[in-house]
């Protein structure tokens, strides 16, 4: 069995790609590749066209991670979503947006294309006339006395758009399809010829609820590719807001899950405590979300004294407060009976779709890229990563509450040995570009899962192409998985224990 | 949670905290928007949002309107799950091309008098995502925009703060009668 690393230093290896490598490999060694996925030895981390190619990253079992890149002349490239379903919407979306054809593929429905943009293979070399807007043709489900439920776009609620088609028998739920792409914006087409500032900008408005960690990883990965290194005091600084961000998002998801059972306490309680750290953001950041304060060189803003007490004095609050909230969860009969054993997504799938965040460590899956690959100031501070093996609603609540109490932990660590100094160097992108393409790639834990960026800067410090893949694309097909067999009136409370993302998985 | 409820009780609420300067300025806004809303519309006020392709970050804010901190339901603002129920369409987002036609259909379920707000800066003219091959590029350009609350994403208190604009505007005339 190869290891992923002999796999790309046999081949044409890329001279300018960090910190992981890349190689542009033959047809039979992208099948060997793909081989070790089908067998659930490696994992998926991401997949993303080109005019004319396809790349692919990879997770092997040593947790090494390496790119691999295929030439496809016309656009045909063999399908890797026919041995190994997770790459089945990724291929799909890299046939709409550049015009790819992947020999072989089990659906070749298009997925972020609704017919509606004038034009088709928009990121292709030559982009097409634009194809007729055809009814979708959702999948078949079979049997005595079914019948559809279609939700969406628009939901009820103050909801991203999207569409689930219910097949129900009476009350259970058959099968739940998804269809995505309504919030699809274009922004690997607006990245591509723009300026590195332009394109941060762009990353950190991907998905709002993870502005830090899109900013984090798009910085991180232009600093990759430029050889940059940010000054100490802002990588510090880039992680207390990572894991406010993370706080924040982790309490309003725990509150929203259980008033998804019509526990409105719990959602009311929550929404205060996640209010108090949108405040402490504001105070410590000058923005409730901290948009735009992560830049590719370090940070946009500084912490003062007087922001540092507003988080100080955040964690205090809710290190006195939230672990009522625990206790009430734990202890009301009538809400764990609606979130133990509802909506269960097995061990073996979160590991086949390489899972991150909290869904895949509610089924077992033990993966933190704070951790692993890793990134600096995580190697230096100390934290726990919760795993459970249960996979229901519960477990997920689980894994957040204590994801919240790590976070607390991790932000007293960072407020306790910040170090000082600037926060910023300038990042002269020509001159590091002049010497050709630099290819640069992060892995960022964000609140839900591991979002991947990978990008080249080409001379003249333009962004030629960049990807950015979020952790929803291998969790909104658990979603359709983990809901089959529940009564149609826990979809809600299903899908909010997953909560992910439909802006970041449109793009 | 019998503790936690008993808390709750002997506790002040959060929304009459004693001023800080930002909870002082919610109180006020607050009060404001009572007033006015009664006026124009009687008791209540309903609202429906359309995320037309946000990042959801607009989304986010307009949560936190319905927390202890904000609480708009006390004053008769609500968020309706139906546009047949709705006064108010919210509209966020730079309108993908994807959900034009879910916008427009939402607007045309709406009952007249009816008021479009357009929620952050993608929805005045697309913001960053302008120009894409994706993007209308504002909500004015599928339905008719009476208010556009400017910020990325506007925070909860300038959501506030435009609704009231939008009823003071609204008390001059009928409403749209458009269709």
């Amino acid at each position: 069995m190869p290891a992923l690393a002999d796999l790309i230093e046999a081949d044409r290896r890329i001279e300018h790609h960090v910190p992981w490598p890349r190689a542009v490999v033959a047809p039979k060694v992208w099948n060997l590749a793909v081989e070790q996925l089908a067998n659930g030895r490696w994992s998926l981390l991401g997949l993303w066209g080109e005019p004319d190619k396809v790349h692919m990253a990879l997770l092997d079992e040593a947790l090494d991670i390496g790119v691999i890149s295929l030439d496809c002349r016309g656009g045909r490239c063999p399908s890797v979503g026919q041995y190994h379903p997770p790459a089945l919407r990724l291929e799909r979306a890299a046939a709409d947006l550049f015009g790819l054809a992947p020999q072989g593929l089990p659906d070749t429905r298009r997925w972020l294309d609704h017919g509606q943009w004038g034009v088709s293979h928009p990121l292709a070399a030559q982009p097409g006339a634009p194809a007729a807007s055809a009814s979708y043709r959702f999948l078949a489900a079979e049997g005595e006395s079914l019948h559809q439920i279609a939700v969406g776009p628009v939901h009820a609620g103050i909801i991203e758009p999207g569409h689930f088609r219910f097949t129900a028998g009476g009350e259970t739920v058959v099968r739940l399809e998804e269809r995505l792409g309504y919030a699809h914006k274009g922004i690997e087409g607006l990245m591509a010829g723009a300026s590195v500032d332009r394109a941060a900008g762009l990353a950190g408005r991907t998905s709002g609820d993870s502005t830090v960690a899109y900013s984090l990883a798009f910085a991180r990965a232009v600093e990759a590719a430029l050889g940059i290194t940010p000054p100490p005091r802002a990588i510090w600084l880039r992680a207390l807001m990572a894991e406010l961000e993370r706080l924040a998002n982790h309490l309003g998801d725990i509150g929203a899950i259980c008033n998804d059972a019509a526990f409105a306490i719990m959602h009311a309680h929550c929404g205060v405590l996640r209010e108090r750290v949108l405040r402490a953001a504001d105070a410590a950041f000058g923005h409730r979300l901290m948009r735009d304060r992560i830049v590719p060189g370090g940070t946009a803003s500084d912490l003062s004294e007087a922001g540092a007490s507003a988080i100080r004095s955040l964690v205090a609050e809710i290190r006195q407060r939230f672990p009522h909230l625990v206790e009430l969860y734990d202890n009301t009969a009538s809400l764990q009976d609606r979130t133990v054993a509802t909506g269960r997504l097995t061990v073996e799938l979160a590991r086949q779709y390489a899972a991150g965040g909290y869904v895949g460590r509610a089924s077992g899956r033990d993966f933190d890229a704070r951790r692993s690959p890793g990134y600096a100031p995580y190697d230096q501070l100390a934290f726990d990563v919760p795993v459970l093996q249960e996979g229901d609603v519960n477990a997920r609540v689980w894994i957040r509450v204590r994801e919240v109490e790590q976070s607390l932990s991790l932000v007293e660590q960072i407020l306790g040995r910040l170090p000082g100094g600037p926060i910023r160097v300038d990042i002269d992108t020509a001159d590091n570009a002049a010497l050709g393409p630099r290819e640069g790639m992060a892995l960022v834990e964000g609140f839900r899962g591991d979002i991947l960026a990978w990008l080249r800067i080409g001379e003249g410090g333009w962004v030629e192409r960049c990807h950015l893949r979020d952790p929803s694309w291998f969790q909104w097909p658990l979603l359709e998985a983990a809901v089959e067999g529940n009564i149609v009136a826990d979809f809600p409370i299903c899908n909010k224990s997953f909560n992910c993302s439909y802006s970041g998985h449109d793009l | 949670m019998r503790k936690l409820l008993f808390e709750s009780l002997i506790r002040p609420p959060l929304t009459e905290r004693p001023p800080q300067v930002s909870d002082a300025a919610v109180d006020e806004l607050a009060r404001a928007l009572d007033g006015t809303a009664r006026r124009r519309l009687g008791r209540s006020l309903s609202i429906r949002a359309v995320d037309a392709g946000s990042c959801n970050g607009c989304e986010l804010e307009m949560h936190a309107l319905n927390n202890a901190f904000y609480d708009i339901e006390r004053f008769g603002f609500r968020f309706v799950a139906s546009p047949r129920h709705a006064d108010v369409l919210m509209v966020t987002g730079p309108v993908t091309k994807n959900m034009r036609e879910a916008l427009k259909r939402t607007f045309d379920a709406m009952p007249s008098p009816k008021w479009v707000v357009a929620l952050g800066g993608c929805a005045k003219d697309g913001g960053c995502f302008a120009g894409s091959y994706a993007v209308v590029g504002g909500v004015s350009d599928v339905v008719p925009v009476d208010l556009h609350i400017p910020g990325c994403p506007p925070p909860p208190i300038e959501i506030l703060k435009g609704l009231i604009a939008l009823l003071d505007g609204a008390n001059g005339r009928a409403g749209l009668a458009k269709s």
